[in-house]
């Protein structure tokens, strides 16, 4: 049984580095295979990943993770600005900060449970969001937001005599630009690293403890077992995550602003995890890419464009259709994104991988009836 | 001890729209045992409703302008003056508070109806899924105003007559130091009536009993043959009502935008956590002392301290009473205590 699982984990990894690498391939019919778009991806996927760590295994639902996104982004900034352009000490320090800060805030609010920890941890996010823009502007550079200039110090670059010139530098990796393709794939293996340890995490006697905090976290108490340190490493961690997802967001392009850890920021994570399924590995990644390509393509349409696409209408009825469907495209684009959200909790809690599973399970149940009769009708029950 | 004043009747009517939001989430949170994300998106609307009230009274019409004589000018008039140029003049000046009775039922609707389409479907669900879709609906409810009215403040101004400052300091017999604007006096003024409004409703009526015997024990209730759930459905319009008039009468204090709700949502919802989930009179006390403390910590002698202490004071003093009083400052015994 052991076995069969660890092997069927490997294939699920190996199908999922496949799919991520070949995005460049396989996207080209939908439209969405330039490198920006794809970054986003992975980069969101990354951060989704870890949201699900706590949110998914634990069921503890953090509003307050763009804090640690943030906070990850000016990390790697200001490792580009003092230390290297090369990007991964700019990654390792992000995501060591980010971990620091995660357990401080962890710490406190994981005092409490349930809506408590989300208002805490909103709270604290929302005080690093207002001090970012306020009194942190030596290190935040305020509303401007942090930037590369010509005037930094970069210690480590000068030392090997990488002399920047006359124009900003752009992040690299070991020479190599990370722009275009080629960030996408240090994005992307980030992303299948993450993968792989939340892979790991999930089937762990760790991920089991937190999955049963999850269904009981009085029960596991009873049983004479301290949930604070689990609860506090799996806090951590996912904050490790975002912490990577901020610092791939400033490797892709060298800025960080404080818009990145309001908290809509931070709702914005918790729909792509709810979206994809809460609690499975594939779900979050699903997730964040589905909201980011919608997202690229809904907000692109405006007037003019709805207004060739429905040409073939006669024109009253083109203005009226032009009318209802500019609600939701382009500028209102949020407006889809509340829909599709209310819709996925509303009747689909578990998120599309549910629904998969759901209409995989009609199918396999039409083929062996006679059999699993009884078992189907239990199931529609609960 | 003028600054102090000054500080304290600021903080008042800041903490009057919070303590008003509170109220209907406390409440609503205390019957129903729902989390409603989406009471910040009922503020902003009801702060919509004076927009479009006024929009309306003011649709406007070309009128020969008789002070240019040299040629032909014309100029927009509101309809209603064109036409009853002293009643209608005095309307349109009054837009903001006759947009109250304007609101009060929309608002009542809105509630009823959001109350049986949604919320009524989350009651067994967990707090997680009613944050959840109560958030989405606020997303909505944002975006659609967002569509209609732009993404820009809209000022609202208040009646002419109390569109100046009172002289408080000279009425307190302190010198002429102290000066308010009358709309925000007027404001607090406002809020403490709605709030005993709501506290007399509860207290003194038998609906109220019923109500308050339904917080303390829904199932006894119902098997006194009493319909309770028809009754919280009306108190949840009646919480709606209480947002939507809280953010009307805020409109010229603040110019409504689309996402001034979520704004004021997270305070309120720090609100309600330090007042105490459910306890009526702690979200009121909450309020009115967070919105009187964040005052204080804007002062710039303090500022000069405390850097930024004006940015996080709520949400520290939340951090310190959920850490140190687990219910709140007036919360009951046993409820959302873990």
């Amino acid at each position: 049984m052991k076995k069969s699982t660890a092997t069927s984990d490997w294939i699920l990894f190996i199908a999922f580095s496949a799919v991520v690498l070949s995005m460049p391939i396989w996207l080209a019919p939908f439209g969405a295979n330039y490198p920006d778009l794809m970054q986003k991806f992975a980069i969101f996927g990354v951060f989704a990943i870890g949201f699900n760590i706590l949110f998914g295994l634990t069921g503890y639902l953090s509003f307050g993770h763009a804090a640690f996104l943030g906070v990850g982004s000016y990390t790697a900034v200001w490792s580009f600005k003092l230390l290297t352009m090369n990007v991964l000490p700019a990654v390792v320090f992000s995501i060591l900060v980010a971990g620091v800060f995660a357990y401080l805030i962890g710490f406190i609010s994981l005092r409490r449970s349930g809506i408590y920890f989300s208002i805490l941890t909103l709270a604290f996010a929302q005080m690093s969001y207002n001090l970012a823009y306020s009194v942190l502007t030596p290190i935040t550079n305020g509303e401007t937001g942090l930037q590369l200039s010509l005037s930094d110090a970069r210690v480590l670059d000068s030392m090997v005599g990488i002399s920047t010139g006359r124009s900003l530098p752009s992040t690299t990796l070991f020479g190599t630009k990370m722009s275009g393709l080629p960030g996408f794939y240090f994005c992307a293996i980030a992303l299948i690293i993450g993968f792989f340890i939340a892979l790991r995490i999930t089937r762990s006697p760790f991920g089991t403890m937190l999955r049963g905090i999850k269904s009981n976290q009085t029960r596991m108490s009873y049983t004479g077992l301290n949930t604070r340190p689990y609860l506090i490493w799996a806090f951590v961690i996912s904050g490790m995550y975002a912490g990577l997802a901020g610092s791939l967001l400033a490797v892709t392009d060298p800025l960080a602003g404080a818009e990145r850890m309001q908290w809509t920021a931070s709702g914005e994570v918790v729909l792509m995890t709810i979206l994809g399924g809460a609690g499975t590995l594939i779900g979050p990644v699903l997730g964040a890419s589905l909201i980011k390509y919608f997202e690229n393509i809904f907000s692109a349409f405006n007037q003019g464009t709805l207004n060739q696409a429905f040409a073939a209408l006669p024109d009253g009825i083109q203005s009226v259709v032009v009318d209802v469907v500019s609600l939701f495209v382009g500028e209102g684009w949020h407006l889809t994104l509340g829909l599709l959200f209310m819709i996925t909790v509303i009747f689909l809690p578990g998120g599309i991988m549910e629904g998969i599973r759901r209409i995989a399970g009609l199918f396999s149940r039409r083929k062996d009836k006679p059999s699993t009769g009884a078992a189907g009708t239990v199931a529609e029950q609960s | 001890m003028d600054a102090l004043i000054l500080q304290i009747l600021n903080g008042l009517d800041k903490g009057g729209a919070y303590a008003l939001i509170a109220l209907g989430l406390t409440l609503v949170f205390g019957t129903l045992g729902v989390v409603n994300f989406a009471h910040g998106a009922i503020f902003m609307v009801g702060a919509f409703c004076a927009v479009t009230l006024q929009k309306v009274l003011t649709i406007s019409t070309k009128v020969r302008d008789e002070s240019v004589t040299l040629f032909e000018a014309y100029k927009e008039v509101p309809i209603l003056e064109a036409k009853f140029p002293v009643v209608g003049a005095v309307i349109v000046d009054y837009s903001v508070p006759l947009a109250i009775i304007f609101a009060i039922p929309v608002m009542l609707l809105l509630g009823l109806l959001m109350e049986r389409g949604l919320i009524r479907h989350f009651y067994k669900r967990p707090h997680a899924d009613q944050i959840l879709v109560t958030f989405g609906l606020a997303i909505i409810c944002q975006e659609i105003i967002r569509h209609y009215f732009g993404a820009n403040p809209i000022p609202q101004s208040a009646p002419e007559i109390v569109a100046g400052s009172a002289n408080i300091g000279a009425f307190l017999g302190l010198g002429d130091n102290v000066v308010y604007p009358w709309w925000r006096l007027i404001y607090l003024m406002f809020s403490f009536l709605v709030i005993s409004g709501v506290f007399a409703f509860l207290q003194f009526t038998t609906f109220g009993m019923v109500v308050r015997a339904g917080m303390q024990d829904r199932e006894m209730v119902g098997l006194l043959g009493i319909d309770i759930q028809r009754r919280f459905t009306i108190v949840f319009g009646l919480a709606a009502v209480v947002a939507g008039l809280a953010g009307v009468m805020y409109t010229p204090i603040l110019p409504p935008d689309y996402h001034m709700g979520m704004d004021f949502l997270v305070l309120s919802f720090v609100v309600v956590v330090v007042g105490g989930m459910g306890s009526l009179g702690g979200a009121v006390l909450a309020g009115f002392l967070l919105g009187i403390l964040q005052s204080f910590a804007s002062m710039n002698e303090i500022k000069s301290y405390l850097p930024g202490i004006d940015q996080i004071i709520i949400y520290l003093v939340a951090v310190v009473v959920l850490l140190v009083r687990p219910r709140g400052l007036l919360g009951r015994k046993g409820v959302m205590e873990d």
